[in-house]
């Protein structure tokens, strides 16, 4: 019973992707939006760009550990 | 589990029977110690000499109008550099070793990761660990050597009201110390969920009926694979920069 419910708790888990999808997507579109009104300005943030996806990112990736360690570890 | 991974007849498999860490010589049961030589090894190994030969033997003939391998070498080093002088500062150059170091480092072990039946040692977080926390470590060390007490500076935000200060210096201690364990998991999860997926379609082309969709996904997210192994190395990188900038300026 107990090894069914982790199942249900990797899945459950699961959902955090999907936060992560919206919070990246979030810093993506945002930046693209900034970008087309001032182009010229845009080379030079990149890296902000990629840490803020990087940072959003990583939260996504604690429920994907989450999931992995209900799996294989619990 | 271990015993499905051999034989690559189209049997069976299990997504994450490509991280199982194995023994090159003897049974794939053999118990592994510290100095067993296991297809990690080899793969570490092997990055290793990508980077020599990529870096070293390329660039040995210092040729002033640069040939195929020279120019990849020099435009990985301009771009580090770069990455360092734009992100770090001038001070931060002193650095820029080591950063170059851990950046190509990820980089050939993420594409060598990508080689068919290879192993990916960057997926496993006891590899990125080591990297992430030695940064932690480095840029920690740094930052009291450099700064002395003041570099606890870091954790009390003086451009925000004093009421809030030590609410927001609770956060930024957990912040801090919360930066090596997501500075590793990223990379490893990142490669360990994409190689995973990878096999999961490859899985789906066993039935014959959703097979063509299926090769097609594999080639898609290979591709996308590609990306995500040159953007999370990258990533690693770029955030080493940032730590390392707080440690050389902690005032906010």
């Amino acid at each position: 019973m107990e090894g069914e419910l982790a199942h249900i708790g990797a899945g459950l888990a699961a959902i955090g992707s999907g936060a992560a999808a919206i919070g990246v997507g979030h810093v993506a579109g945002n930046f693209l939006a900034g970008a087309l009104r001032n182009p010229s300005a845009a080379a030079g943030q990149t890296a902000t760009l990629f840490i803020g996806i990087a940072f959003a990112e990583a939260l996504g990736i604690f429920s994907f550990l989450v999931a992995l360690l209900l799996m294989f570890a619990v | 589990m271990a015993d499905d991974a051999k034989g690559g007849g189209g049997l069976e498999f299990h997504p994450m029977d490509q991280f199982i860490v194995k023994p090159l010589f003897g049974d794939v049961g053999d118990p592994v110690h510290w100095y067993t030589i296991t297809n990690a090894t080899l793969w570490l190994a092997l990055a290793v000499l990508a980077i020599i030969g990529l870096m070293v033997l390329t660039t040995s003939k210092r040729a002033v109008v640069p040939g195929r391998g020279q120019s990849i070498a020099e435009l990985m080093y301009g771009f580090v550099y770069k990455m360092v002088e734009d992100v770090t500062g001038k001070d931060g150059i002193k650095y820029f070793p080591y950063i170059m170091t851990l950046f190509m480092f990820i980089l050939c072990a993420n594409f060598l990761g990508l080689i068919p039946m290879s192993f990916t040692t960057t997926s496993h977080i006891a590899v990125t660990a080591i990297l992430g926390f030695g940064v932690f470590f480095a840029v920690t060390i740094l930052g009291f050597v450099k700064n002395g007490a003041s570099f606890l500076g870091l954790f009390w935000v003086s451009s925000a009201p004093l009421p809030l200060r030590p609410v927001l210096a609770i956060i930024e201690i957990i912040s801090y110390f919360v930066r090596p364990v997501s500075h590793s998991i990223r990379l490893a999860g990142n490669m360990m969920a994409g190689h995973a997926v990878l096999k999961v379609f490859a899985g789906f082309a066993q039935v014959a009926a959703i097979a063509p969709v299926a090769i097609i996904g594999v080639m898609a997210i290979y591709g996308l694979e590609v990306l995500v192994s040159a953007i999370q190395a990258y990533v690693f990188t770029i955030l080493t920069c940032v730590y390392l900038k707080d440690a050389l300026h902690p005032h906010h």
